[in-house]
């Protein structure tokens, strides 16, 4: 055998660390000059903050003086821990709060590990049992000490809005879709106007009206909490938005579905629950998730009415005059709370997409 | 008998007859919902003493705005703060739009680099804005930035012309001198010829085959003329620049630091949104596309120009504006850092002073309202122009 019929391999230049760096980064003259520009990007950037986050960051203390290196005093957020994440509730009361997590953790883990047996039960659970216990856990009742909501706060009251917004704004987004979509002209218009007024104006609109005018439409002496109010408002509002996600997967169902499903002589309702409402809205997983991402990063609006949720306390905590000037800690610690909530969500949204997409 | 039994039955059991019959009670239902409502809200005005109807638009308003585009004093009515609400909250749209679009578009390009580390980059600036919260950033922006920005004495300075500091962003404001009409009339004159242009080269394009430089010729055209005529008319455009006056600058156009934080957070954060829009419209161009006109010999910025972008603007266009309509719509998050947009004065300030609740709030989200339909007018129009013939 002569060596020229040696199999010759590519050039060493192209294999390994330096073909890679060669073919992403350095493949012409124009992007090595944007790899240099990227990384001078990435050098004034990531080393300051890095330096300001964790390196000369202060961790232990117990008051402002004790934050004597140069970068953040995250003894603010620590000293104020308990406020950021439950508010003003009764310090003593604070297992109640704890409890309804723990059962929330313990039950969505449940339900998130696969191959597990009864996940329905442990749905049902959580859709019908659970909300009745986080009623009474967190308010008061059956011999519970009655907490106002007015003390309700931090990152707890975030999750109480953004988790009620969601739970209850998905049925009420299915019924407005298939009213929309219904061939009954009467209910068909009046779906379509209530989700195209919420849909056409800003949130904060929706609060101002849940807090100003809500009142005026109530019969004499009935008074409605200011949490509910905003509730009521975060609700619709999401259920117009969430209407409309489940009205294109309604869309992109064929046709053929609903004739076999009349075929058979399935009613209306039959139909829609049993066929059509399963398949769609399987389909539309990912965009659901990202309204509830939306309704989720929209809750921070309801401190404009003068409720203190997670960025609402975070802003409050940094008028306290013992720690003026501590803003930028306030904010980046919350961004990456919201962020880690949020990134979650959609990083699950992506694997479960990929694990329903078992047709075609 | 029977028969009769049969009769009411089929009759019980028609689809349409059922139909209307769910439609009456769904239509009696809602008319018993908005007469309870607007019952009740009839006594509780009757109780607190407000009269209902808009007569109070053509009052004095007692109160001043802080940033007001046309004249306003607190002499003037609450139908002037309306629109000084409104003017506001359509510039913060306007510049926010303009800004978004920029960053977005790069963002989304880089986010299909070859190189590696841009579309990195890239890739985290979307997902590190777009989940967090916008008010928490125009927060950011606010208060950790622009309010902990150096005293007007110590201003950030760029070129000597652009001053940044506490008390906002101070820019050369541009004056007209005499004569300067004659330029923006010969600069409207040329942009229509260049429009004509443009048509009459795509019909000789379409007829003969023959190509025509429309756009070096239109484009040598419009600056040229332009700078002829300033040399002409002697210069008669100059720059006011902002300078330093005791502890405040004079001078150029100030940005107050409100409208400069809102603007910045919105342009990012919308920015973020963008991107996605942009890499899914020219991810969505089959690649067969761009292969198919690699065989027939076109050349790469040929490719990107006639058959690459014409596809994934038709895409990306419809999903764009609903982006625009996102950023005018959190433009009332204004709100939150006191910037005098339309919620702020109008549903704010005149909200509290009047307690006229249902007329105000009703014209504010009349407004967006508007504006939100008038979009998705627009957008309907454009579908189907550019719908292609054969598809659905």
């Amino acid at each position: 055998m002569s060596a020229a019929n040696k199999e010759i391999g590519p050039p060493v230049i192209e294999l390994g660390v330096m073909g890679w760096l060669r073919k992403n980064l350095f493949s012409n003259w124009y992007n090595s000059l944007l790899t240099i520009f990227g990384l001078y990007l990435l050098y004034i950037l990531i080393p300051p903050l890095v330096n300001w986050i964790f390196l000369d960051a202060n961790f232990v203390g117990l008051t402002r003086d004790d934050c004597t290196n140069e970068g953040a005093c995250w003894i603010f957020i620590q000293q104020n821990i308990k406020l950021i994440f439950y508010g003003l509730y009764p310090t003593e009361e604070l297992w109640r709060i704890n409890f309804v997590y723990l059962i929330l953790f313990i039950s969505g883990l449940y339900l998130l590990i696969p191959n597990l047996k009864h996940k329905g039960w442990v749905g049902a659970f959580l859709l019908i049992i659970f909300p009745i216990i986080c009623v009474v856990m967190l308010s008061g009742g059956l011999g519970l000490e009655a907490v106002e909501t007015r003390l309700w706060g931090g990152l707890f009251l975030t999750l109480v809005i953004a988790g009620v917004g969601i739970v209850l704004s998905l049925p009420i987004g299915v019924m407005l879709a298939l009213g929309r979509r219904s061939k009954l002209p009467v209910v068909s218009i009046l779906c379509t106007i209530f989700i195209e007024i919420w849909r056409g104006v800003p949130l904060i609109t929706v609060l101002f009206m849940a807090s100003n005018m809500f009142p005026l439409f109530m019969p004499e002496g009935v008074n409605f909490d200011k949490l509910i109010r905003a509730l009521i408002g975060v609700m619709f509002f999401s259920a117009a938005y969430l209407a409309e996600v489940v009205r294109g997967g309604l869309q992109a169902m064929p046709k053929g579905q609903y004739e076999a499903s009349q075929a058979v002589g399935l009613t209306y309702w039959r139909m829609m629950a049993l066929v059509i409402l399963p398949q769609s809205l399987k389909m539309v997983i990912p965009a659901i998730i990202g309204s509830f991402i939306a309704i989720f990063k929209d809750t921070t609006l309801v401190l404009v009415i003068g409720l203190f949720d997670f960025l609402g306390i975070i802003q409050f905590v940094g008028t306290n005059p013992d720690w003026l000037g501590f803003s930028h800690e306030g904010y980046v610690f919350a961004a990456a709370v919201f962020w880690v909530f949020c990134y979650a969500m959609s990083w699950y949204s992506q694997r479960l997409e990929k694990k329903l997409d078992t047709g075609r | 008998m029977e028969t009769d039994k049969s009769k009411i039955g089929s009759f019980l059991f028609n689809r349409s007859v059922q139909g209307v019959f769910y439609q009456l009670i769904t239509l009696g239902l809602v008319a018993l919902g908005i007469y309870y409502i607007v019952t009740n809200t009839a006594r509780n005005m009757l109780e607190r003493g407000l009269a209902s109807g808009f007569h109070f638009l053509g009052v004095e308003s007692q109160f001043d705005i802080g940033m007001t585009l046309i004249e306003y004093s607190p002499t003037s009515t609450y139908f002037d703060s309306f629109i000084v609400g409104l003017l506001n909250t359509l510039l913060v749209a306007g510049i926010g739009i303009l800004f978004a679009t920029i960053i977005g578009f790069t963002v989304g390009i880089m986010r299909l680099s070859s190189n590696w580390l841009i579309a990195k980059i890239a890739e985290a600036y979307v997902e590190i804005l777009r989940n967090i919260p916008l008010l928490l950033q125009i927060f950011f922006w606010y208060f950790a930035v622009l309010r902990a920005l150096p005293k007007p004495k110590q201003s950030l300075e760029l070129y000597d012309s652009f001053f940044l500091n506490n008390r906002g962003l101070f820019i050369p404001d541009t004056v007209f001198g005499e004569g300067s009409s004659i330029i923006f009339y010969l600069l409207w004159l040329t942009i229509i010829i260049s429009i004509g242009m443009f048509i009459w080269a795509k019909r000789r394009q379409d007829r003969t085959g023959e190509r025509f430089p429309a756009f070096y010729v239109s484009t040598a055209l419009i600056l040229g003329t332009f700078f002829i005529s300033l040399a002409a008319t002697g210069f008669p455009v100059s720059f006011e620049y902002p300078e330093l006056k005791g502890f405040n600058f004079k001078g150029g156009v100030k940005l107050i630091p409100e409208l400069v934080a809102l603007t910045f957070a919105l342009a990012m954060y919308t920015a973020s949104f963008i991107a996605e829009v942009v890499r899914g419209g020219i991810m969505a161009v089959s690649k067969g596309q761009t292969e198919a006109a690699k065989s027939v010999g076109l050349k790469q910025n040929l490719i990107l120009r006639l058959i690459i972008i014409p596809q994934a603007l038709r895409i990306i266009v419809p999903p764009l504006t609903n982006q625009y309509l996102n950023l005018t719509k959190n433009s009332s998050l204004a709100a939150a850092i006191a910037y005098p947009d339309l919620v702020l004065v109008f549903a704010g300030t005149a909200l509290m002073q009047t307690g006229q609740a249902i007329e105000i709030i009703g014209m504010v989200m009349g407004v967006y309202l508007f504006l939100s339909l008038f979009t998705s007018l627009i957008m309907n129009l454009f579908n189907r122009f550019m719908k292609v013939d054969g598809e659905r």
